[in-house]
């Protein structure tokens, strides 16, 4: 057996797990663990510029990638930095691993410089943490946080790494574990079958059936499966925000999404259904409006690989615990052969759906005349027909984030990569620089706005250090959009510290580093300008594209209401 | 409805900080808590009383099982069990109340185990209630310092909690 320093064990140990990139940046108490890497090949370290950076880069990659993404932050400041993206990954389920540098063991508890108790201070973002007591463990807690990271419920790992674990004069036998066992901790396999056939037996009888199908489904890739069973049955589906491409978009049996922002369609036909079969999705607020006018007449079979997540908001009528794949694949062996008891009720159900459909048909929103303000929505669409709908989106968060989960039709999964839960801004930029990493031969658009852009526009330098070439779409309405919105709403319209005064030239921004840039204000430029930046799938290209500031996102649900009180423009309201 | 939650948990450093924020962050209330490590030494035993309604007390068991630190968890209110409690209570004694006190600590089957000029440290084991009782009943003398474990349990009959 080899003897290594604790150091060349993660780089050694990372490599073993199949770790492809990492992102980080160096300090004190992660450098001998930085020199490990350097005396290496096998990993590559990517050096971002800000460590919430190094978070949501991971993050984009596991997305995309389905892999666990990899961060390594020194100890204090560069781990505080982390935890906006630790948290992110949290809320939305995301695996990743997080190894931050830690002040000597000897030193803990002396506020020595650069301690944080970053265990404490992210224990209640992570699906679980470490912190190595001995060199000789290293192995075996890095094999065990890919293993907690990226089974079950996904989440985020933190490893603290004190830093006389990694002196090079200290080495220990390595060998890395094929397979790690925790006797508290086991992920289901399979949903109960008693359960499962109770759920078909009350989706064949349904009348208004509704399948509502969230990241789960994403994250445990059974979009393949789900797409079979809902053709099957022929019922109507509508998938979460962070549930979108898990179904393809645009296809007659999907309703689009549902909730705050949500289709008309979708919303109403979670109003009036009499079956949710919701997989994978956690029923959070922005989806169900108020729980208790939420789906009055509707019986809810919830799947989730997580029992936490099971009758935590609403109550469900069939819980089912269990992996989506496995419950799903269960469920289509069970319907084969079978008929539906209403197929009238289907019909007529479905005839409702598209008289919802109908009556919003063509009033979305009114596209700029000429001379006028783009609109973002139309700004978006002409993406969707640029990439033909095929590109990797990442978004920030904010008005352009809803326009391009209303607008970008997603036909395949792990291509909208979003902060649903936390909804951070500043997470798009690095987030698509993680996926234009694995996806080099893809394009990889950032929808963006000017607020959230500013809050991590230094991996500008990052993007030209490895020839990151990602496609940003700055869709500048020159405000705090969502915030102006619910301010014209709900304040009169008194914008406190929602306009933003003075900003950038971001086309000369992005020219200080050499990144083609356009500036875009009407519909003229518009196209010309998407297939310049659209020519050379290597290259970033950064266009400012000023849009209307006065457009608002709707439909919007009313606060307190049911899923189908919304506005639906500025003076309509159903 | 009140709950007793008693959870083996891996005796490593940070679980019980995992349990404990678990509570605080979401908004899940601890009436008590009591750790302590069991035969086995690699796991310890906290007991948690806590009250909510019955749909609360789901979330909290899921909430608690999917912390990796806990290996096994049961709702000790769910069947028949044993509760009890230990209490150290100091209370005010002088002249004729000395044998007062003597007498009723006698009745509640609480020993004294500890004596001064001027006070009695009196030590008590039994469930809250009890001990609640037997506290109103020191009132009027007047309580001077209370040390109380919290609530620990066990399930009656052949039921065992273990790996
Ligand atoms: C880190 C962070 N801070 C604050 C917010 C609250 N917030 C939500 S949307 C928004 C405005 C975003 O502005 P911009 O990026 O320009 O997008 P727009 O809404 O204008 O499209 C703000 C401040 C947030 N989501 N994240
Ligand atoms: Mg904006």
């Amino acid at each position: 057996m080899e003897l290594l320093s604790g150091a060349d064990m993660i780089a050694r140990a990372l490599h073993d797990e199949g770790v492809e990139y990492i992102y980080g940046y160096p300090g004190g108490a992660a450098l001998h663990i930085y020199d490990a890497l350097f005396r290496q090949d096998k990993v590559q370290h990517i050096l971002v510029r800000h460590e919430q950076a190094a978070t949501h880069a991971a993050d984009g990659y596991a997305r995309a990638s389905g892999k666990p993404g990899v961060v390594l932050v020194t100890s204090g400041p560069g781990a505080t930095n982390a935890v906006t993206g630790i948290a992110t990954a949290y809320m939305d389920s995301i695996p990743m691993v997080v190894l931050c540098g830690q002040v000597a063991s000897h030193l803990i508890g002396e506020d020595a410089f650069q301690e944080t108790d970053i265990v404490g201070v992210t224990r209640p973002i992570v699906k679980h943490s470490f912190s190595i007591k001995h060199p000789s463990e290293i192995p075996e807690v890095i094999k065990k946080a890919f293993y907690l990271a990226s089974s079950g419920r996904p989440g985020p790992v933190v490893i603290d790494i004190p830093k006389d674990m990694t002196a090079p004069t200290e080495r220990y036998e390595y060998s890395y574990p094929k397979k790690v066992r925790m006797r508290s901790y086991s992920p289901v396999t399979r949903g109960h079958s008693g359960q499962i056939k109770k759920a078909v037996e009350l989706m064949l009888k349904a009348r208004r059936p509704l399948f509502f199908t969230g990241g789960g489904v994403v994250s445990g890739r059974a979009s393949e499966a789900l797409t079979d069973l809902v053709r099957r049955l022929n019922f109507p589906i509508t998938t979460s925000l962070m549930g979108i491409g898990a179904y393809p978009q645009g296809d007659r049996q999907c309703l689009g999404w549902p909730g705050m922002h949500g289709s008309y369609e979708s919303n109403n036909a979670m109003h009036h259904t009499d079956l949710i079969i919701c997989i994978g999705a956690r029923f959070d607020d922005r989806v169900t409006n108020n729980t208790s006018k939420f789906c009055p007449t509707a019986k809810i079979i919830h799947v989730d690989i997580d029992p936490s997540s099971v009758s935590k908001t609403v109550r469900a009528d069939v819980p089912i615990v269990g992996p989506a794949d496995a419950v799903i694949n269960e469920m289509i062996s069970l319907v084969q052969g079978r008929e539906l008891a209403n197929p009238d009720a289907l019909e007529a159900w479905w005839s409702q759906i598209d008289g919802w459909r109908a009556e919003r048909e063509g009033k979305l929103y009114e596209p700029s005349a000429p001379g006028e303000p783009l609109k973002p929505q139309q700004v978006v669409e002409a993406v969707h027909r640029a990439t033909r709908g095929e590109a990797f989106v990442a978004t920030d968060v904010g008005q352009h984030q809803m326009f391009a989960a209303q607008y970008y039709k997603f036909q395949r999964p792990n291509r909208w990569i979003t902060s649903g839960g936390l909804g951070t801004m500043g997470f798009g930029f690095p987030a698509a620089m993680g996926i234009k990493m694995s996806y080099p031969e893809d394009d990889v658009v950032l929808f963006t706005g000017e607020g959230s852009f500013q809050m991590m526009m230094q991996e500008f330098s990052t993007c030209k250090q490895y020839g990151i070439g990602v496609k940003i779409i700055n869709l500048n309405n020159q405000s705090l959009g969502m915030v102006r919105q619910w301010q014209d709403l709900n304040y009169k319209s008194r914008h406190s510290h929602s306009y933003m005064e003075s900003l950038p030239d971001f086309v000369q921004l992005a020219g200080a580093y050499g990144f083609r840039a356009i500036k875009v204000h009407t519909v003229e430029e518009l196209e010309p300008a998407l297939e310049e930046a659209f020519r050379n799938k290597d290259e970033l290209v950064f266009l400012d594209i000023y849009v209307d500031p006065r457009e608002h996102v709707y439909p919007m649900q009313v606060p307190l209401g049911s899923m189908r009180d919304m506005l639906l423009t500025k003076t309509e309201r159903t | 409805m009140r709950h007793i939650i008693s959870i083996l948990m891996e005796n490593e450093p940070g679980a019980l900080s995992r349990v404990v924020g678990l509570f605080s962050q979401r908004n899940f209330n601890i009436e008590t808590l009591n750790v302590a490590p069991t035969e086995d030494a690699t796991l310890s035993r906290l007991t948690v009383t806590t009250v909510g309604e019955d749909r609360v007390i789901e979330q909290i068991t899921k909430h608690l099982n999917k912390l990796v630190d806990v290996v096994k968890l049961v709702d000790l209110t769910e069947g028949s069990h044993i509760e009890r409690e230990l209490m150290l209570v100091k209370v005010k004694a002088l002249g004729a109340q000395r044998d007062e006190i003597k007498r009723t600590a006698d009745i509640f089957r609480a020993q004294i185990v500890d004596i001064t000029p001027s006070l009695y440290t009196i030590q008590i084991t039994g469930d809250g209630g009890k001990l609640d009782a037997f506290l109103a009943a020191m009132q009027p003398v007047g309580v001077l310092e209370v040390a109380r474990t919290g609530v620990s349990g066990i399930a009656r009959g052949e039921k065992v909690l273990s790996l």
